[in-house]
């Protein structure tokens, strides 16, 4: 099992590599931080926006005041509302559902390809890669009408039908899955695999201990591109849901002002203030996963 | 496969029209294959409209079905924006859907989706009654001279002023051209519309062009809009945005920031809907409480011709419980509901007396302007290819708007783009 | 650098080793993918057959005796003409059609997917580099920096709306520093790069996050390596971490331009195609919405040949590995091991066919 220890000292050791760099030029340091504040802002300007306006009461719609001014739990409530028919806390658990499900089954899936494709060789190996891209290059909304009307015949497009938005989301979200599985796999140290054979392992085990661990960066990055983009999904999202399955996009875009043609940006931007919190509280949580390796290393070190 | 038997379907059903253009035309195949007998089938149904934004129709289906416990309606709501609407609509039509039964249409989709043989044309056996209605909403709900929606709200555009700076509103487009004097005394904008391209715009261009006297289609559908009337109309919106009194940032106004723009008081003169009225007393950043009035669109010498909004509902031609159907849209376009509509959510009814009841405009200060605005309206062109027309208006106001296109060009270019959105590319 | 170089290909595996443990994987190899083509035959092969097939038959027409609607027929190749050679009928098609917005939907559509793509790049570089470094708070300037990447795009694109109004808040901000009132969304350019501003904003995260998972594989030795051999900081990036990450980033790229190409909601709910912003897939929704669904069906074809060749000059020429590296590169090691991180990219390109 030497190769394994050989690995994590590896990863820490890089951590240390650059903390030297840091510790010998604190300008460098400064510009690191200077760096992160650009960083920090252009991720959260326009949703510090998005939130000052969803606490802003629906009068001051327009108020340009760039503080929160007149603020109100009002929106956070209207978003909430059942009262006009809008069941959006209902949405939230349905977009989870189905976030999770599309997730779990297109990594699954996802990994079985990336694997064979990565570290096998069978025939038609090429043409099945060229097909899995090709599958992400024609325009989603002319994929609607037929599979609008296979459904339909199917019997999916009423009561709770889950599938007929699972389907559809594991396969427009396996090409990215395959592609950036396969990419990572490929970069992988195999030799390390093939040392821990040789050290005695089964080939599952030595998959399971050693490789999968090294995996997990690229594994939860694609877990959750995959889960976002399932997440985020409207176009189809809005034919093929049912009361009991609609989704938060869909919801969102039910919202309604008090009259006709009366925006209601600022329920909007309560509700998309609502719906990333779920994807902030995943990704702290899934964070040490995401980078782990090397800067995990580093904070050991 | 679906496609091949909506071929079928379809030149089945003009077959039969061909026979006989005076008799049933298409309702009795209704070109879904249903049997004539759904006609006079009774049953549960399913209502859909585009979001109720107040709370009007959960009352309303119980009403109904607490009066019809064998023939409950079952409401669904599609989402509250009309492009998406309309797609929802067409994909259940497409897939022959016999899942809806009565669903709301804008009222510049009636001509599309009758022509498709998705709705069940409203004579004979299946007519409805319309003495009384305002004209232009039932005008609008014909197409080939047979009714194929029921007519349930009405709109129209209203000519907003701050009656504190104007003592009488403008009738004449000529006054509204000299009044903004005032609002440069006031150092105000004079004339907020909605001139982004989109829907609004096609309104605010063909009121325009109507008020100046001319048509986008004749009775045929076949588009008129080359005229010297329609280059007038276009080209008194071209001037205004020269000479200052529709500044240049309208080009990106759509309803709301006309509205946000005039209750703060930069504007003395907005063409709006109804709606901006009510918020404009109760919004909290309003600026012009009791400081407005409406007038009817000022036009040549009278006044101006409005665009006519709101929405019909129509019986699906995949409907099973037809008959039931046509009773809900009798429900729906009786006066006690046109009433409700009106006292419960704004909804412009479309019963000309409703405009001119006591109770109403005692609540509703607006009504009667709004029914001179109503009675003036002109259809948007009614006609099949409408999305293609609106976007062979919208392409080319807006070049000339934005100064890139001379109105004579602008307009001589919408009747080349309609005549080809019209052949069916 | 030669002592970089030689560190870099330790992560190469001994080929002969690997190839015996893979071998005779044929057909486990084929059911292992099995899956994945069952998926992407119901929802996406299906489908995509049926468009190219009705795209050949013609748009339904109006009997001008009955005002109703017959299906066309079969229309050879008349509904790629009609955008291809802006031909309207007999005539070609006037201004305020949809068939004349052809040309400058494609080229707007490509100017979208070069400018986004390439600042998203740049930016995501940067992102994850930084994301990839150990200090206080890193945990939450990471979520930070994924908020935008977790806004809905429905919601995004009315957020922007909003900002970019005329009356909005960036106008406004501009303002106090003496810029604008720019018309954000009619000013032909101002309206573009509102568009292309919020696509980056939007997607940069997805972009930093691929390529931060990549340069978790780089081993530290190379950059102690690197360190010891006195390399600055910028040859360490130029010969080491973007050699390393190259898949992963092209990966990213790739699936990047392939979404660009067919943008839709920003510049739908944006600009509504105002100053020449109406993208390819608008143009296709607007047919689809005025009933041409065949003409569409055409469109949507063109669009995915657009594509696919632009995925073969990716794979062709833009560092062939995206697609063909992972196997091909293999092969080509187990010929000659190479010695240089550029090498094993050479030896990638020079090694795509199968």
């Amino acid at each position: 099992m030497t190769a394994v220890t050989a690995a994590t000292t590896r990863a820490a050791d890089a951590a240390e590599a650059q903390e030297i760099v840091f510790k010998k030029d604190t300008g460098a340091k400064v510009r690191m931080y200077l760096g992160l504040a650009v960083l920090v802002i252009w991720g959260l300007a326009p949703a510090y926006w998005m939130v000052v306006t969803a606490f802003r009461n629906v009068g001051y719609t327009f108020d340009t005041s760039p503080w929160p001014t007149h603020v109100t739990l009002d929106n956070f409530k209207t978003a909430f509302s059942t009262g006009r028919g809008n069941h959006f806390g209902a949405a939230l658990v349905h977009s989870i559902i189905i976030g999770i499900v599309v997730t779990a089954v297109a990594m699954l899936v996802g990994m079985f390809a990336a694997y064979a494709m990565a570290r096998m060789e069978f025939p038609g190996k090429y043409v099945v890669l060229g097909f899995i891209l090709g599958a992400s290059m024609f325009p989603g909304v002319a994929l609607l009408t037929p599979l609008f009307k296979l459904f339909a015949n199917l019997k999916w497009l009423a009561g709770a039908n889950y599938q007929a938005l699972v389907i559809p989301y594991i396969s427009f979200a396996l090409p990215l899955t395959i592609y950036t599985l396969t990419a990572f796999l490929a970069e992988m140290p195999w030799d390390l695999e093939e040392s821990a054979r040789i050290d005695g392992c089964t080939p599952a085990q030595a998959f399971r201990k050693i490789m999968l661990p090294l995996a997990t960066p690229g594994l939860f990055t694609t877990a959750i591109l995959v889960f976002l983009a399932s997440w985020n999904e409207f176009m189809l999202a809005s034919q093929f849901t049912t009361p009991q399955t609609q989704t938060v996009t869909v919801a969102i875009a039910s919202f309604t002002g008090s009259q006709p043609h009366q925006e209601p940006y600022t329920a909007v931007m309560a509700a998309g203030a609502i719906v990333t919190v779920p994807l902030i509280i995943m990704v702290l949580i899934f964070q040490r996963w995401i980078v782990s390796g090397l800067t995990a290393g580093g904070v050991k070190g | 496969m679906a496609q091949i038997s909506k071929r079928r379907t379809l030149a089945a059903c003009a077959g039969i029209a061909v026979a006989a253009i005076t008799a049933a035309g298409c309702s009795s195949s209704g070109g879904g294959g249903t049997s004539s007998s759904a006609n006079n089938a009774r049953g549960p149904i399913t209502f859909v409209q585009g979001k109720d934004n107040v709370g009007l129709l959960a009352p309303m289906v119980a009403a109904w079905n607490a009066a019809h416990p064998t023939e409950k309606v079952t409401a669904k709501e599609q989402t509250d924006k009309a492009d998406q609407q309309h797609d929802d609509l067409v994909q259940n039509f497409q897939a022959k859907s016999t899942t809806y039964d009565v669903v709301a249409v804008d009222v510049v989709w009636t001509a599309e989706f009758a022509a498709k043989g998705w709705l069940t044309p409203l004579k004979d056996s299946m007519a409805l009654d319309t003495t009384g209605f305002l004209k232009a909403p039932v005008a609008a709900a014909t197409y080939n001279n047979t009714l194929y929606a029921a007519p349930v709200s009405s709109d129209g555009g209203l000519l907003y002023y701050r009656k504190d700076l104007v003592p009488t509103p403008p009738k004449t487009i000529a006054e509204l051209q000299a009044d903004c004097a005032i609002a440069k005394k006031n150092g105000m904008s004079c004339y907020a519309g909605q001139f982004a391209k989109y829907e609004g715009l096609t309104c605010n261009v063909t009121e325009a062009m109507n008020t100046f006297g001319g048509k986008a289609v004749d009775a045929q559908g076949k588009p008129t809009i080359d005229s010297p009337e329609s280059v007038a109309g276009l080209q008194y919106l071209v001037d205004g945005f020269k000479n200052g009194m529709i500044p240049q940032q309208e080009l990106t106004f759509q309803e709301e920031q006309g509205r946000s723009a005039f209750e703060d008081g930069k504007y003395l003169f907005m063409r709006n809907w109804p709606y901006a009225y009510s918020l404009g007393s109760t919004d909290a950043s309003s600026k012009i409480k009791g400081k407005f009035a409406v007038a009817p669109l000022p036009g040549v010498s009278g006044p101006g011709a409005s665009t006519l909004g709101g929405h019909s509902a129509a019986i699906s031609a995949f409907s099973t419980h037809k008959a039931t159907a046509l009773d809900f849209l009798k429900f729906l376009t009786s006066a006690d509901q046109q009433k409700n509509n009106m006292e419960k959510g704004s909804l412009a009814p479309v019963i000309e007396s409703m405009y001119t009841d006591p109770s109403l405009v005692s609540k509703y200060a607006y009504l009667p302007t709004l029914l001179t605005s109503i009675q003036n309206a002109v259809p948007r062109p009614v006609t099949p290819f409408y999305q293609g027309v609106t976007t062979a208006i919208q392409d080319n106001a807006y070049a000339a708007l934005s100064g890139s296109k001379t109105a004579a060009q602008a307009v001589k270019d919408m009747q080349a783009a309609m005549l080809a959105a019209s052949s069916g590319s | 650098m030669s002592a970089v170089a030689q560190q870099a290909p330790k992560k190469a595996p001994t080929p002969k080793a690997r190839k015996s443990l893979n071998a005779g994987q044929a057909r486990n190899g084929l059911l292992l993918v099995l899956p994945t083509l069952l998926f992407l035959s119901v929802i996406i092969l299906y489908p995509l057959i049926n468009a190219v097939v009705i795209s050949f038959e013609k748009d339904a027409g109006l009997d001008k005796a009955t005002g109703m609607f017959v299906q066309g027929g079969g229309a050879g190749i008349s509904n790629y003409t009609h955008w291809l050679l802006q031909q309207c009928g007999t005539e070609s098609c006037p201004p305020g059609t949809l068939g004349a917005q052809f040309y400058s939907a494609f080229w707007v559509t490509i100017f979208f997917t070069v400018v986004s793509v390439a600042i998203e790049t740049v930016l995501g570089i940067w992102f994850a580099m930084i994301m990839n470094r150990d200090f206080k708070g890193r945990a939450l300037v990471r979520a930070a920096i994924l908020v935008p990447w977790a806004i809905p795009t429905a919601v995004t694109a009315k957020l922007f709306y909003f900002i970019f109004a005329y009356d909005g808040i960036a106008n406004h901000l501009l303002g106090n520093i003496g810029l604008g009132p720019f018309l954000w969304t009619s000013d032909p350019w101002a309206a573009k790069f509102a568009i292309i501003i919020a696509d980056v904003w939007k997607t940069t995260p997805f972009m930093a996050l691929l390529i931060l998972a990549g340069l978790q594989l780089i081993p530290s030795d190379v950059y102690e390596a690197a360190e010891i051999d006195g390399a600055t900081k910028w040859q360490t990036f130029t010969k080491i971490t973007l050699p390393l990450v190259k898949v992963p980033l092209m990966v990213a790229v790739l699936f990047r331009t392939l979404d660009v190409l067919r943008i839709y909601d920003l510049p739908a709910i944006l600009t509504n195609g105002v100053g020449g912003t109406t993208s390819l897939s608008m143009l296709v929704v607007s047919q689809i919405r005025a009933g041409g669904f065949n003409s569409a069906s055409a469109l949507s074809t063109l669009v995915f040949l657009l594509i696919a060749f632009t995925a073969f000059l990716f794979i062709q020429f833009g560092g062939a590995d995206v697609i063909k590296r992972p196997p091909g590169a293999k092969k080509k090691k187990d010929a000659a091991p190479p010695t240089a991180p550029a090498a094993t990219a050479v030896a990638a390109q020079s090694g795509v066919t199968p």
